[in-house]
């Protein structure tokens, strides 16, 4: 009973893995609506930017997820500096509750 | 006063960056502080901002992940982070959230989808509000009792339960979750996060206004690792959302990274602040947002049968959400204020 159970937890945890791949692949596909960057009135880095959403939209999505944790990070960790600095222990907590 | 405006490169339209920011701070201490992404405060605000719908979406989605990442980050400092809970209930959260997206595309074949999700959207935050409130005033019955005989009650005493009952299953493979001090089947969580996943396909939102209280009262998690779990799925379902959202066009980054300014440290705060406020105020202040949330959702709903009042029901929407995220953010804010001056006074005479 024990290695049925067993062997059924790998067999959901593959298909758990694999649907979303699978439904997504079977679902119908509609023409995308593409949104173009108008660069006319930009200068310097977001003329930069918008151009290079118009070029490549994988380019695009690909910078945004790196750039997006990275300045979340950056920020979050000089909050942390500041509030390390007016002497809040940032390490652990008292359990205030269950 | 041209200077307060900014041209989004992709949207196309003049944004005011400071309510960008504010924005972001008011969100970021919210998320951090409550363990969910905010989808429901932000996408308004945005809106109310000059931002067409579609943008709005993508553009919190994108903040989101970048906020929602530094949180899980403190949160996993303070130990409240169960990541390994957080990866098996990350699996059910996407076949569940699959489903519930194939579920919306059959609805809308059949032409009710838009009054099935609004209405399911109430019935379910009613539920969370009720669940949330009874579970207080069980505690609070408990602490009575406990007054009564002459005792106090245990600091981790809960209301209300469930999770007990539901520990009872022991189907194989049983797992013990360190930070969360659980032992249980595998097989709860993975039941717990498709059930919210699904929920969250059919509402087309993050979950985490779902999976919070699910992770309380139906796996057992106490409630700062309830938090900090959550965040922990946020982060990385936000990267995925920001991903396709952008590849489709729908992302405005310059906006995502102004609002993540205040959004990076507001989600410091409000994940510090877990520190000072106790598990049942967090709880407390919880169901009251769940009770915002759905009020401003049925303003939106009852629109249809009395349209005279069609823009006074959407502007009353708006000020209740958006005055929603002020009053809490400040809320949060004073009361991590005066617990960090207890610790420095603590530290002073400790020293």
């Amino acid at each position: 009973m024990k290695m049925r159970l067993q062997r059924l937890w790998w067999t959901v945890l593959g298909l758990i893995l694999l649907a979303p791949s699978l439904s997504l692949a079977a679902g119908a596909k509609g023409a995308p609506v593409i949104i173009v960057a108008d660069t006319r009135k930009l200068d310097g880095v977001m003329a930069w930017w918008a151009n290079m959403y118009n070029e490549s939209h994988l380019q695009f999505a690909i910078l945004t997820i790196l750039i997006v944790p990275v300045t979340g990070v950056i920020f979050g960790v000089l909050a942390d500096i500041v509030m390390g600095w007016i002497g809040i222990d940032l390490k652990s907590r008292e359990l205030a509750e269950h | 006063m041209d200077w307060l405006y900014i041209l989004m490169p992709i949207a196309g339209v003049k944004i005011f960056w400071p309510g960008l920011i504010i924005l972001g701070i008011g969100v970021g201490i919210i998320g951090g502080f409550f363990g969910m992404g905010g989808a429901w405060m932000v996408t308004p605000g945005l809106n109310i901002l000059g931002f067409p719908m579609a943008f709005a979406i993508g553009t919190d989605i994108a903040h989101m992940a970048g906020k929602s990442l530094i949180s899980t980050m403190r949160h996993g400092k303070f130990g409240n982070v169960d990541y390994k809970l957080g990866l098996i209930m990350l699996a059910g959260t996407v076949i569940g959230f699959e489903v519930g997206a194939q579920m919306v595309m059959w609805l809308e074949r059949i032409g009710s989808v838009e009054k099935v999700v609004r209405w399911l959207y109430i019935a379910l935050l009613s539920g969370i509000a009720w669940m949330v409130f009874h579970d207080v005033a069980m505690r609070a019955k408990k602490e009575k009792a406990a007054a009564a005989k002459g005792e106090k009650l245990e600091a981790t005493a809960t209301g209300v339960e469930w999770h007990k009952t539901l520990h009872k299953i022991k189907i194989p493979p049983m797992i013990h979750f360190t930070s969360a001090g659980i032992y249980c089947s595998a097989w709860l969580p993975i039941f717990v996060s498709f059930l919210t996943g699904w929920l969250a396909g059919i509402l087309g939102i993050g979950g985490g206004l779902i999976r919070m209280p699910a992770l309380i009262y139906m796996v057992g998690c106490p409630t700062h690792v309830a938090v900090g779990t959550d965040l922990f799925e946020v982060a990385i379902s936000g990267l995925y959302g920001a991903f396709t959202y952008t590849m489709k066009g729908r992302t405005e980054l310059v906006a995502a990274m102004i609002m993540l300014v205040g959004a990076a440290v507001g989600a410091q705060v409000g994940a510090v602040a877990t520190k000072y406020i106790k598990g049942y105020g967090i709880r407390i202040a919880f169901g009251l947002a769940v009770v915002g949330c759905a009020t401003s959702i049925l303003m939106k709903l009852v629109q249809p049968w009395v349209p005279q009042y069609k823009s006074l029901l959407d502007t009353s929407s708006t000020v209740l959400v958006l005055g929603l995220v002020s009053a809490m953010s400040l809320y949060i804010f004073v009361r991590m204020v005066a617990g960090v001056k207890e610790e420095l006074r603590r530290k002073q005479q400790g020293a």
